[in-house]
């Protein structure tokens, strides 16, 4: 095979586990910001959340790699509950300014917490041995580990498609992204909506959280670091739409894995540019309500 | 003598929805119009449209003969359109003579200035108490616009769109909220335009649109349905017919949706 | 005769004649508007605390430098947010340029003269802030936060692409700049730096100050408080935003040079998100659209994180943190909207009946 076509290939493949990891993490995200407009920018801190509870399930309690990922997601998930019935609901009708705020303390508060408890030194995960090693496709090996991620990914993508599509409460989801008044008249308990996507968003998040430890080490720092790029994959795939969501995860994926591949001095220059690129002729992302 | 504003063949759609279709009107210098017709007759869109709110997606906007269809809702205002929202669209924050103010400075570039104290002019605090004198805001002039009673604030609306000379003026429901003990107040104001001014009022009481109106322009589902002097638009059938008929489905689809 | 004067045909209904009681009620409101803007002694504390800072912590300051740094910055965040209403995630992307034009400036050109440097890099990054805000300003909520957001990391990794020349995250070390004013040389204890730095922060406070005090801060105000009716009486609202939001990256640009100037160093963190983030955070402890909250803001943030984090950086980042999180719920107006509130509370208890 042509040097080419092994690295064609090797991008397009660390591009879409690349892609996975950022498409779970950030389609919760995406749905709650489409349903309230409520500018989170603690779902980062809610990620690592779930990746520092994968680590202590794992290392100190001797739990397997993926029910701890489990185990991490619905906890998670329980406790976003606590904060989007506590602290979020409050601010929902309030400015971008204070929802910024709220959320930039809370993922302060996340990080800092997280840096106590497990310092400041990036920990990785023991995994299982299944996860480890490689898969040889003859012209080149690669990590079984990102084959798990793109699998995962795309069942992931199956299921919820499905329950966003065929379901009624995804259906229901739906029409409140689309309409949130029109929503409320025909009877929909749209807050209660609104925690149930929280929720899962922010179990989805921890999952994504709990994935990444393999991929890029996990630091108090991801809560920030990471969020920028869940939120470019948002913006820039639209509002409240997974299909928006899922091709900005894969573009960004893919164009950030080929920018390393190719051109690594450039770092991340490539994504931010596409982003600004892509806002500024569609302001409302690929798949966004103008 | 050129009309103030004119309208011509304007349409506009939402998706498949049209909600102005082919509306054609004209104002005259000192008109005095009324628009109305069923909810959902598209009376606020077609404001839009000729503010520059909306684009239409075909016709045109002549103000005094001159084309504005393509340009921004702010030049169409400096060149003397004004309006009022249907729901307040005030400086909350800011004292009654600020919001003047503002107005006044926008039109005569004042606010163009970065180095002059605000207020350190005094002909545009002048001029603004003459407009809040003339509606009988003065006492009120430096409260907080939020702290005032509704109907003092519906009167700051139209204060602010005076305070923009213009020539012409469309007044979006002037006394939409306002308990009738107080919205004489607001019609008083309304009555007593400059004559000069060609205004169009969008107004449901009958009773006020009879009373202030020279000419009446019915709109319904978005389209000019019939237009005369208010003696002909009375004893105009079609026209009660739409009006009972409508409200009759209305309430048809009122009581069904609750039932 | 009337033609012009819509309210001509009202002089009938009210008295057309002024008595002495209308013409006094006419100055009172002239007078009220003018007052507003008035200097008021209260105005003199920030500055006479930061000249007896001089001379009560000759050992500090070099710290306090950095504190007028950051003051300047959360001023230049103050003009577009606290007046204007621009909520943006990136001005640390002008911060950066003006330290980059200064910095460069000495290590590439030889260009050492550091008054003149202030002037370069307040333009180069009035010039960046021209440019993006005419695109971006168009825009508003999470666009524009992302856009602003990804403008400034966009900044960063172009320094990074060009390390050669920008050095990249090593920065650029021991940059040597002229005597300031070719005669005062920079002293171990910084109190050249200090004193420049609070010349230069006084200069342009009253820039600023003239500027939201003036009929254009007036109509920033009006696009906070409403943009549907800026529009609507014929406020260029995209022009006065571009304006504000090219010379508040002018000033974020001169805090950034005095920020390279004064340190003799800068790296490519001047653009990193939490430096955006943090300047937000002082502004809003202090408090937005008001001009001594900049002051008060970045002043305490910035004692309060050298004394904390000193203890422990963890507490300091769970602290400011809970601050935010409290300061939202509870004092959305920052620590001088608490102020004025007590000052309210009591003066009404003072002069109860009393209006003005």
């Amino acid at each position: 095979m042509p040097q080419f076509a092994i690295i064609a290939v090797s991008i397009l493949f660390d591009g879409l586990a690349y892609a996975m990891f950022l498409f779970i993490t950030s389609v919760g995200l995406s749905v709650t910001m489409g349903l309230m407009g409520f500018v989170n920018l603690a779902h980062g801190a809610f990620a690592m959340a779930g990746g520092y509870i994968v680590v202590s399930l794992t290392r100190d309690l001797g739990i397997g790699f993926v029910p701890s990922l489990l185990i991490a997601a619905v906890l998670v998930g329980l406790i976003s509950v606590v904060f989007e019935r506590g602290l979020y609901r409050r601010l929902y009708k309030a400015t971008d300014l204070e929802q910024v705020l709220l959320t930039i303390g809370l993922a302060f508060m996340a990080i800092a917490t997280a840096t106590y408890f497990y310092g400041p030194i990036p920990k990785s995960v023991p995994l299982p041995l299944w996860l480890q090693g490689d898969i040889n496709l003859g012209f080149r090996s690669f990590p079984s580990y990102r084959a798990f991620l793109i699998v995962l990914g795309i069942a992931l993508i199956s299921v919820l498609w499905y329950a966003f599509e065929r379901t009624n409460i995804g259906a229901k989801i739906r029409a409140a992204v689309d309409n949130r008044r029109m929503a409320e008249s025909v009877g929909i308990n749209v807050d209660l909506l609104f925690t149930l996507t929280f929720a899962l968003g922010s179990a989805l998040a921890a999952l994504g959280g709990g994935l990444a430890i393999q991929l890029f080490g996990l630091s108090p720092s991801f809560a920030v670091l990471y969020l920028v790029l869940f939120l470019i994959v948002v913006a820039v795939g639209g509002l409240g739409s997974l299909k928006g969501t899922l091709l900005a995860a894969l573009v960004i994926g893919v164009i950030d894995t080929g920018g390393k591949y190719l051109y690594a001095e450039a770092g991340g220059f490539f994504i931010y540019a596409i982003t600004i690129v892509v806002l500024l002729i569609k302001p409302a992302g690929f798949y966004g309500r103008e | 003598m050129t009309a103030a504003l004119q309208v011509q063949d304007l349409n506009r759609s939402f998706g498949a929805l049209n909600v102005t279709r082919d509306v054609t009107m004209t104002l005259e210098r000192g008109a005095r119009c009324a628009l109305i017709g069923p909810n959902g007759a598209g009376k606020t869109t077609l404001v839009n449209l000729i503010t520059g709110v909306l684009r239409p997606s075909s016709g045109t906007v002549l103000l005094n003969g001159e084309d504005i269809t393509a340009l921004s809702q702010a030049v169409r205002a400096r060149r003397g359109l004004a309006r009022t929202f249907q729901i307040n669209q005030l400086f909350r924050g800011l004292s009654v003579l600020e919001n003047i103010c503002m107005a006044i400075g926008e039109r005569d570039g004042e606010n163009n200035n970065m180095w002059r104290s605000a207020g350190a002019k005094r002909s545009v605090i002048d001029e603004a108490l003459d407009h809040l004198d003339s509606l009988r805001l003065v006492d009120d002039a430096l409260r907080l616009v939020r702290e005032l009673p509704y109907g003092r604030q519906r009167l700051v609306e139209i204060a602010i769109a005076l305070a923009q000379k213009p020539r012409v003026l469309l007044l979006d429901e002037p006394a939409a909220g306002v308990p009738s003990s107080e919205s004489h107040l607001i019609l008083d104001v309304v009555a007593n335009l400059d004559p000069d001014i060609a205004v169009l009022i969008i107004e449901h009481d009958m009773d006020v649109v009879f009373r202030f109106a020279r000419e009446i322009v019915v709109l319904v589902q978005g389209a000019v349905f019939t237009q005369g002097t208010p003696k002909e638009i009375m004893s105009n059938e079609d026209v009660r017919a739409v009006y009972l008929g409508q409200e009759g489905h209305d309430a048809v689809q009122r009581g069904g949706r609750h039932g | 005769m009337a033609a012009n004067d819509p309210t001509g045909a009202q002089s009938a209904i009210v008295t057309p004649v002024r008595d002495a009681a209308a013409t006094a009620a006419r100055d009172r409101a002239a007078e009220y508007l003018v007052s507003r803007h008035r200097f008021r002694w209260a105005e003199a504390l920030p500055w006479l605390a930061c000249i007896a800072v001089f001379f009560l912590f000759p050992d500090r300051l070099t710290f306090g430098s950095q504190v007028l740094v950051m003051v300047l910055f959360a001023l230049s965040l103050d003009l577009i947010l606290g007046y204007a209403g621009i909520v943006t995630l990136g001005q640390a992307a002008f911060f950066g340029i003006g330290a980059y034009t200064v910095g460069l400036g000495a290590a590439r050109l030889g260009w050492t003269e550091p008054v003149s440097g202030l002037f370069a890099a307040f333009f180069v990054a009035a010039l960046a802030g021209f440019i993006s805000g005419w695109f971006l300003l168009r825009y508003r909520g999470l666009t524009l936060l992302m856009l602003t957001l990804a403008t400034a990391i966009m900044m960063q990794e172009a320094g990074n692409l060009g390390s050669e020349f920008s050095g990249g995250y090593d920065g650029l070390p021991g940059l040597v700049f002229d005597p300031l004013l070719g005669r005062f040389e920079y002293d171990l204890y910084g109190r050249t730096n200090y004193v420049y730095a609070l010349v230069v922060l006084a200069v342009v406070f009253y820039f600023v100050r003239r500027i939201v005090y003036s009929p254009f801060g007036q109509a920033l105000t009006g696009i906070r408080e409403n943009v549907r009716r800026m529009h609507a009486i014929g406020s260029p609202v995209h022009w006065r935003l571009v304006t504000v939001y090219t010379i508040a990256a002018g000033i974020a640009g001169v805090a950034g040079a005095l920020f390279t100037q004064t340190n003799a160093y800068v790296t490519l963190t001047v653009f990193d998100f939490e430096n955006s983030a943090k300047v937000m955070v002082m502004l809003i402890l202090g408090g937005t659209g008001r001009l001594y909250g900049a002051f008060l803001g970045a002043a305490v943030y910035m004692i309060m994180e050298d004394y904390f984090s000193k203890l422990s950086p963890t507490f300091w980042q769970f602290g400011i943190g809970l601050l935010l999180v409290l300061a939202v719920l509870f004092a959305r107006r920052g620590v001088l909207g608490l102020f004025e509130q007590f000052g309210a509370y009591f003066t009404k208890e003072k002069s109860k009946g009393a209006k003005p």
